[in-house]
């Protein structure tokens, strides 16, 4: 039964003949295959979804475009997307992602943004022990490089975990910041009878068939060095002329309209545009310029391969189109035009090869409800105890410093431009989110997501990513405009993962709703999981804000002697599902510490006002290991000791407890910081050259030269 | 004073110098398949990855129409300045002496170092202060300057070396930490750091201003007003 080897059921395939009236044929099953595949048409996702704001009134796109676009205001949209290259990136890390870096740098100009920024969220097994893991790490970082570099657009910002639930299923998810004239935008609806279908870039080839079903929407397992051949090339050279090409063709308004060639190639764009516009396309295959001879027509319309764009240009256009591509070394080729609808056509030479109405690829692939069930035991195997449980607090610390999830993230990214195109004012690890400078303005984003924390408690979990990017705006001053997010989870058919994926996607759209943040796009990689069983449920949230002025955003670290440290907000936190209880060998456990939304929601704003009014010197959120951990990096990034007296016991759960996204560690001028934010809590002065801690019942002493030392070489030896 | 950009397919920080250099004159881009260098009196060539580096960083580049004029302007004493893949091209261009080979880590580094400014006066560090280190990035995977040692004291008995970088802080292995040279005419200058990512004290240092300063008082010498 070949519809089954494509991954399509039994009663997926009685529906397709159903609405055909007749069998497919072989070119239109490869179609429906794809198009009906977990990857394109959401069918495990797509109810859930629905449950996540998605309006605001900044949103200029919403969920449904290439990416979604906000207004940043001066006539100016920030358009953005997350999006995952995890299967491809496992059985190849280097192509895999760098072609993931590609393909969400499409997605953005595709709407008609120029690509300003990248950040990376990254996850692997344990790099200590896993041989698998290291090579990951090294060869992923290097394709994201090797793409972004040469491209020429700034990774500025990112993060990477590391824990055995990723060993065999690593997550490489990639999102892009665009900036447009908001009268460049451009949609990708095809329009207009008559009109041509332009295919733009790279030639067509054999490369990535069938990736979006074959790897992304199944797990994997033994003998998946036989989908190499699904792993895409990448070619950032011809991306970068596929780019400077699509934006010159858009500023001289030569098109119609715009779409990129992702997963399931010209199948899945041509029927998305075909969709969106409510009219019907003919594609003659014979036409598409080919890398190799003799590809098969279904070859044709599902090739990934990559730096393509598809366009709609009204024929008295067309020889002004050409010209530009040619201008910019870039294939231009006609390969078909818009018709009244409604059937998607495929012709080779005359001759039909698909015929299917646009509505049944597109809108009438069966959606699956879930059957959520929360798991009878836990899903997460304990890890191995790395403290002993005798050690002091100050070992903790240098413990905590040196693991390879809180290390510094200086051995990474100092492989990536983060500076190219003159608009990074906080370069990573100066500021808690990265700030690019505007002609008015500038913006703040970040990209979160601690999949421990939802393993134990997927609702609070959730949550809090969204809470501790929105957190880390408030450190720059940044006021949220919007959110993309990447759920990787495993496989949605089994009833606990169904239960992880229901209940993330109400922690997150509670979180928005209570903060006020719109979802304006996203991506959804289900089925990481192996044998040995699912990844931890990995909600990445990507969250783009505003400040007015980005010389006034703060940095995390500590800037002058004498300054007066406080703590911002709710701190109540907990050893559950923390960095340290994850060291002394504990599986990730709930329920994290409750959310009082209200209150997060007013503290993010008052340490945004404290920053914009210039009153903090630094602002750094209280995040991974805790109180003790931040205040740590707040010297270390300052070259600035600090000296603390806690008003409280001082116990473990007090210096190392996590609570995400609720409370700040900031600095300033004693009068000015307690005028700004009166409910702050003092703590203790910046200066010399150690950090020392008093509070009730403990005294932790360690010097900066300590706490570079165990910071630094964290992992730098697996990088 | 106009300067003049080259923009290859490829070039990255091309609109970065131009960015840089109107902080200090008039510039405009100069298209590589154009034989024609539009009367500017200075001309740069960006950073990037022209032609996508294939082959060898720069190797392509050298080729372009646009480089003939560049190396015609070069010879007759005009001040070209190749900046990270700038200066590659020029080296592969012969305009330059020696090479660079791929950093002695083999990995990409993007990180901010302090140059020492060996000689100032010359037409690309005579508005530097002397006995001042600048703070320039560097961002680049194949950075590591080399020429045979005769070579290397050949260069330095000339005082074609004109910055090095700061003590412990050589990013990529470049023979004796150099990270600038000129040639024996002192009117064409590469360099590894990037000063046009350095203009600014918003995103990191103004000390890179320096450089497109000496030019235009350079040519403000040669061009009276």
């Amino acid at each position: 039964m070949r519809h089954r080897e494509l991954g399509l059921t039994d009663a997926e395939y009685a529906l397709i003949v159903e609405k055909l009236g007749r069998e497919p044929g072989g070119v239109e099953l490869a179609m429906f295959s794809l198009m009906w595949s977990e990857h394109c048409a959401y069918k495990h996702s797509k109810k859930l979804l629905r449950r996540l704001p998605t309006e605001g009134p900044h949103v200029l796109l919403g969920p449904g475009e290439n990416a979604g676009v906000v207004d940043v205001g001066g006539g100016m949209a920030v358009a953005f997307k997350v999006e995952s290259h995890n299967h491809p990136s496992a059985v190849e890390p280097f192509q895999g992602a760098a072609t993931g870096v590609g393909g969400i740098l499409r997605d953005v100009f595709a709407v008609g943004a120029r690509p300003i920024a990248v950040l990376d969220s990254l996850r692997f097994g344990e790099p200590a022990t896993s041989e698998r893991s290291r090579f990951l790490l090294e060869r992923a970082v290097a394709g994201i490089g090797h793409y972004g570099n040469s491209i020429g657009v700034a990774t500025v910002g990112g993060e990477i975990y590391f824990e055995s639930s990723y060993e065999q299923n690593c997550l490489i998810n990639a999102m892009c910041l665009g900036l447009a004239p908001r009268d460049r935008l451009i949609r990708s609806a095809a329009a207009g009878p008559g009109n041509v279908l332009v295919l733009i870039g790279a030639l067509t080839g054999r490369d990535g068939i069938g990736g979006a079903s074959v790897l992304a929407s199944a797990e994997l397992g033994e003998g998946d060095d036989a989908k190499r051949p699904s792993v895409q090339i990448g070619d950032p050279f011809a991306e970068k002329k596929l780019l400077e090409c699509s934006l010159e063709l858009l500023d001289r308004k030569l098109l119609v309209s715009l779409q990129d060639l992702g997963a399931a190639g010209l199948t899945s764009s041509s029927a998305e545009m075909a969709s969106k516009g409510e009219v019907g396309l003919d594609i003659d295959v014979g036409h598409v310029p080919l890398r190799e001879p003799g590809m098969e027509s279904f070859e044709i319309m599902i090739s990934e391969s990559q730096e393509r764009m598809l366009c709609v240009v009204e024929p008295a256009q067309l020889e002004q189109v050409l010209a530009v591509c040619e201008r910019w070394e870039t294939l231009a080729t006609p390969i078909g035009e818009v018709t009244a609808g409604p059937y998607l056509r495929v012709l080779r030479d005359g001759a039909v090869e698909a015929e299917i109405p646009v509505p049944a690829l597109v809108d009438d692939c069966p959606l699956y409800d879930l059957e959520p069930a929360p798991p009878a035991q836990p899903l997460y195997e304990s890890p191995p105890a790395l403290l002993s449980g005798g050690e002091t607090q100050r070992e903790l610390l240098l413990a905590l410093l040196a693991s390879a999830n809180i290390a510094s993230r200086r051995p990474v990214f100092e492989q990536y431009d983060c500076i190219v195109q003159s608009r990074t004012v906080r370069r990573p690890e100066e500021a808690d989110a990265a700030v690019l400078a505007l002609a008015d303005g500038a913006i703040a984003v970040s990209i979160d997501g601690n999949g421990r924390r939802v393993a134990g408690d997927p609702r609070r979990g959730a949550a809090e990513a969204v809470y501790e990017c929105a957190a880390n705006l408030a450190c720059v001053g940044a006021e949220p405009l919007g959110l993309t997010n990447c759920l990787n989870f495993g496989n949605p058919e089994k009833p606990h993962v169904a239960w992880q994926l229901t209940e993330a996607v109400e922690g997150l759209a509670q979180a928005c709703e209570a903060l006020g943040v719109p979802v304006v796009g996203g991506n959804v990689s289900l089925y990481n999981e192996a044998p040995t069983g699912p990844i931890f449920p990995t909600p990445v949230v990507g969250m783009v804000g505003r400040l007015p002025d980005p010389a006034g955003a703060a940095p995390l670290g500590f800037v002058r002697a004498g300054d007066a440290i406080a703590i911002v907000g709710t701190f109540a936190p907990a050893l559950a599902c923390s960095e340290l209880a994850k060291l002394r060998g504990q599986a990730p456990a709930g329920p994290l510490p409750p959310l009082d939304a209200d209150a997060a929601r007013a503290t993010h704003a008052a340490v945004r006002e404290a920053v914009r009014s210039g009153a903090l010197a630094s602002a750094h959120d209280i995040a991974e290991g805790g109180l003790l951990v931040a205040l740590a990096e707040s010297c270390l990034a300052g070259g600035l000791g600090a000296t603390i007296a806690l008003p409280s016991a001082g116990a473990d759960a007090d210096l190392f407890g996590e609570a995400p996204g609720r409370a700040f560690i900031v600095s300033g001028p004693e009068d000015a910081l307690r005028a700004a934010l009166p409910d702050a809590i003092v703590i203790g002065r910046v200066g010399g050259e150690a950090l020392e801690l008093s509070a009730a019942e403990v005294h932790v002493q360690a010097a900066l030269s300590e706490l570079r030392a165990a910071r630094d070489g964290g992992l730098v030896k697996f990088a | 004073m106009k300067f003049g950009i080259v923009r290859f397919p490829g070039s990255c920080d091309d609109v970065d110098a131009l960015l840089a250099a109107e902080r200090v004159g008039d510039a405009t881009m100069l298209w590589h398949a154009d034989r024609d260098l539009h009367g500017v009196d200075a001309v740069i060539v960006p950073g990037g990855f022209s032609y996508g580096d294939y082959l060898r960083a720069g190797a392509i580049a050298r080729f372009a129409p646009v480089m003939e004029e560049v190396a015609e302007f070069a010879r007759t004493g005009s001040l070209v300045l190749g900046i990270c893949n700038g200066f590659q091209v020029l080296c592969e261009a012969g305009l330059l002496p020696g090479a660079l080979l791929p950093n002695v880590s083999l990995r990409f580094v993007c990180r901010q170092v302090d140059l020492d400014v060996e000689r100032a006066g010359t037409p690309f560090t005579r508005a530097c202060e002397p006995d001042r280190p600048l703070s320039i990035p560097v961002k680049h995977t194949t950075g590591r300057y080399y020429a045979p040692e005769p070579d290397l004291d050949a260069l330095e008995a000339a005082g074609q070396v004109l910055l090095r970088y700061a003590p412990g802080q050589n990013p990529n292995g470049s023979a004796r930490d150099i990270a600038g040279v000129c040639n024996r005419a002192g009117n064409v200058f590469g360099l590894m750091p990037h000063p046009e990512h350095a203009v600014d004290p918003l995103t990191g240092s103004a000390d890179g201003l320096s450089i497109f300063e000496s030019m235009r008082a350079q040519v403000g010498d040669r061009i009276p007003a």
